[in-house]
């Protein structure tokens, strides 16, 4: 049984944010669930997947973030228990339903999770989605801590019901890897099948229907402003002249500094749970007891304007502040002692940091920056482009998944990356105000989850690109989730069926047509030189499974290669592709045996022959 | 009761993720509150993973640089690249082992000596436990028992505060059956090495 299947109310267990959050769905009774995998989001779905596949819970993956919201939209329209995750960025791609979703409303209980990555510790940006809250009506949460995630994540659906709106639950990457203790609850029945019976002056969203919709709306935020008002979430914390408003992770960090400076009695706690709409009432009558009011809020300063604005209202004059050069900044996430620092700066306690030690007169470190796997098909790709292209001067933008690495030494393969889907449509705009050839790249799951339109447009518009589609069957990046080209019977799992990335790719009439097996490194490139030489739009296939989720299946059986005595330290192999398996030993390249996997792409690289199977 | 904030920092698949949740569980056999907060996603790409372990009582699951009780190495250049997050007074137990990242291979970096990273770090701070635990983890059995070798130095140089048999049972809890013995004498043989 699942460990989040434990139906004994009252244990605790260590889980991870991500796993409380599932746990609190399913406490909730969640029914139907989608997604598209995106970190930190990732486990939430994984869990909830795996459940799916013993209970009657309905779970899938999603083509992208606009799909998973609206398949999960009618779920909830119907009147079923719903969550959609996405990680922040995938909430731009679903910013379409979401808004209109809002005026239409929902039945069933609609969680919307998107979980923001201050830092960036796996992202392109650091956008903070509390402001999609505000811009399209719907109420926001925002849980402090482990526990809090799972109680927080049940309370969504009750708010959701309540007031008749899709509900956003805004995570950040601290509460979705932290683990602590979290104590389990009931688990409440699934209501797996709904209702949906016709009323077009409700649902159909024509301007005449939609004018009535958004003066809904409305009516449902003033509902929703009522609970902020009045709610477990929203709540004041000790006392003291001096007051603190925060949020999220960096409650915690507040909690600590009151302790560790020991101001207990001199400072209180306003903590905003519930971030949209704000309890205006509750603020005023905060800010009105203080002397002066500090926000500790990660990302924008959401709270601190209306905070500001709040005051206004009342003339309250009193310092209020949160983002500065003295105070917090925009850019990345809190820790502890940044805030306890801050706070007594601000409020004028005395206080030393701590000093850590000088690391400037160390020697210097290599880096360790992520790679490509032993054995990974990308990097075979990479060095043949660059082979086919070593005349040329091409541009490549590339795309979000294992392969945007390819960017770094020595392959240097990536020029641009903005989102999710970009690079075909950014190599059209490259391609008609450059001489250069333009060569995106772009994974299996990324070119399902907004690659097509962007060939569509290629092809349409007539541009002339060369697009390397590198299929590798499966979404690698975030933990090997499924996409529409993943062969799921080859993973023991049945109902499903297989889109072909040739067949759609030739389905809209794409004369130039290559699929490559990037092992076969001279085959590769001269296909590769031959695709590039085409004008107007090409496209080659690289087609070469994941070499992690090979090993994880073991249907291949590893044959790892070694270096003879003919090596003479050229090193074309290390120089060129940089695979992790190379090691330096007195001065010669040896190959780990217990990480290669056999590609034997170093194999046809080496100039000497050296590179022989390690048993044969 | 005190707060005891631990840094884990390792490379990729060496096991650290199965070392915090023997921590956790040894945590939880002692009633002692625990929060941790990992970075995920690099852990199969060769890059580094690092745990802030925080025992006691405080809410935040983060440790901010300078302010790591302990340091937990599991490769001797991450252990020198994490010394920021220490202050003088961190207790820092390390593998010595190198695992050379591919920067090195491909020439754009030199692996610094151990013997000056053990020099420099023992200067820098009150104390330091240096030693092969891949060797010992080959002696238990098998190279991937190196995390546990590592929890068995980190209880030995007081980097944790639970008892032996609790350290002992939360191993058996969370290893595979299979490999239990060997976990236990690899655990032993860390908690043999000179504090």
């Amino acid at each position: 049984m699942h460990k989040l299947l434990n139906d004994s109310p009252g244990e605790e267990i260590m889980l991870l944010g991500n796993e409380s959050i599932a746990r609190g769905a399913i406490e909730a009774g969640v029914a139907f669930a989608t997604t598209y995998p995106g970190t930190p989001s990732s486990e939430i779905s994984l869990n909830l997947f795996q459940m799916s596949q013993e209970t009657d819970l309905y779970f899938e993956y999603s083509t992208n973030e606009k799909v998973a919201l609206e398949v999960a939209a009618a779920s909830a329209i119907a009147g079923v228990r719903t969550m959609c995750m996405m990680k922040h960025v995938g909430l731009n791609v679903a910013a379409d339903p979401l808004m209109t979703l809002a005026y239409v409303g929902i039945k069933g209980g609609l969680v919307i999770l998107t979980a923001d990555d201050p830092y960036m510790f796996s992202s392109q940006n650091e956008q903070d989605n509390r402001y999609y809250g505000k811009l399209s009506g719907l109420p926001v949460l925002e849980p402090s801590s482990v526990q809090e995630a799972k109680e927080m994540t049940k309370y969504a659906f009750e708010l959701s019901e309540k007031v008749g709106e899709p509900v956003i639950l805004r995570t950040t990457t601290r509460i979705n890897h932290s683990s602590a203790f979290v104590s389990l609850g009931d688990m409440k029945k699934r209501e797996t099948k709904g209702e949906f019976k016709r009323d077009p002056f409700k649902y159909v969203t024509v301007p005449a229907v939609a004018r009535n919709l958004h003066v809904k709306l409305l009516e449902n935020l003033d509902k929703t402003l009522a609970i902020s008002e009045d709610c477990e979430e929203n709540f004041i914390e000790g006392d003291g002249k001096f007051g603190v408003i925060c949020n999220g992770v960096s409650y915690l960090y507040v909690s600590d500094a009151i302790k560790d400076l020991d101001l207990k009695g001199k400072i209180k706690i306003l903590r905003i749970g519930l971030s949209n709409p704000l309890p205006g009432k509750m603020i005023k009558q905060f800010v009105g007891s203080c002397d002066k009011v500090l926000i500790v809020e990660e990302g924008e300063p959401f709270m601190e304007e209306a905070v500001k604005a709040f005051a206004q209202e009342e003339g309250i004059i009193i310092p209020i502040a949160g983002k500065s050069e003295q105070l917090f900044s925009r850019l990345y996430e809190y820790n502890p002692g940044l805030v306890r620092e801050k706070m007594a700066s601000f409020f004028g306690f005395d206080y030393t940091p701590a000093t850590n030690i000088d690391s400037s007169k160390f020697p210097e470190i290599p880096q360790r920056p992520p790679n490509l796997c032993s054995g990974c098909s990308h990097r075979a790709t990479f060095y043949e482009l660059q082979a086919a292209a070593r005349e040329m001067d091409i541009i490549v933008p590339t795309d979000i998944g294992c392969y945007t690495l390819g960017f770094l030494p020595p392959l240097n393969t990536g020029d641009l990356v903005i989102c999710m889907g970009a690079s075909i449509s950014s190599a059209c705009g490259f391609s008609e105000v450059t001489d250069k050839k333009v060569v995106p790249i772009i994974g299996d799951s990324t070119f399902f989850h907004s690659g097509i339109t962007g060939l569509v447009n290629a092809v349409f518009n007539n541009h002339n690109l060369t697009l390397i589609i590198l299929e590798n069957g499966i979404t690698a990046m975030t933990g090997h989730q499924p996409h529409p080209g993943v062969d799921m019977d080859e993973l023991n799992f049945k109902g499903y069926n297989r889109i072909s990335v040739e067949k759609v790719v030739r389905s809209l009439g794409i004369e130039h047509v290559t699929l490559i097996k990037p092992f076969k490194v001279k085959k590769s490139i001269e296909q590769i030189k031959e695709a590039l030489a085409f004008k107007g739009v090409s496209v080659i296939i690289s087609q070469e499974p994941c070499a992690i989720m090979l090993k994880n299946l073991k249907t291949r059986k590893l044959r790892p290669f070694k270096i003879t005595d003919k090596c003479n330290n050229t090193r074309d192999c290390i120089n060129s592709i940089a695979c992790p398996s190379f090691f330096i030993e007195d001065d010669k390249v040896n190959i780990d045996p217990t990480t290669c996997v056999g590609c034997a792409v170093c194999a046809q690289i080496c100039p000497e022959n050296a590179i022989v199977p390690l048993k044969n | 009761m005190e707060t005891n904030r631990l840094i884990i920092v390792a490379v990729g698949g060496q096991g650290n993720l199965l070392a915090s949740k023997v921590l956790a569980e040894a945590a939880l056999l002692s009633d002692t509150p625990m929060r941790m907060s990992e970075i995920h996603g690099k852990a199969q790409r060769g890059g580094i993973v690092e745990s802030s372990i925080v025992f006691g009582d405080a809410a935040s699951p983060l440790i901010t640089d300078g302010e790591a009780d302990v340091l937990l190495g599991f490769e001797p250049s991450e252990t020198l690249r994490a010394l920021p997050r220490c202050s003088k007074n961190t207790k820092i137990i390390t593998n010595i082992a190198p695992l050379p990242p591919f920067t090195v291979a491909i020439g754009l970096g030199v692996y610094p000596d151990i013997e000056e990273m053990k020099k420099i770090i023992r200067q820098e701070t009150a104390s330091l436990m240096a030693f092969d635990a891949m060797k010992l983890a080959k002696e238990a059995g098998s190279p991937l028992t190196m995390n546990i070798v590592l929890l068995g130095a980190l209880l030995k140089a007081k980097g944790v505060a639970f008892t032996k048999g609790k350290m002992e049972e939360a191993i058996k809890r969370v290893t595979k059956p299979a490999f239990t013995e060997m976990n236990l004498k690899a655990f032993n043989l860390g908690f043999a090495v000179e504090a």
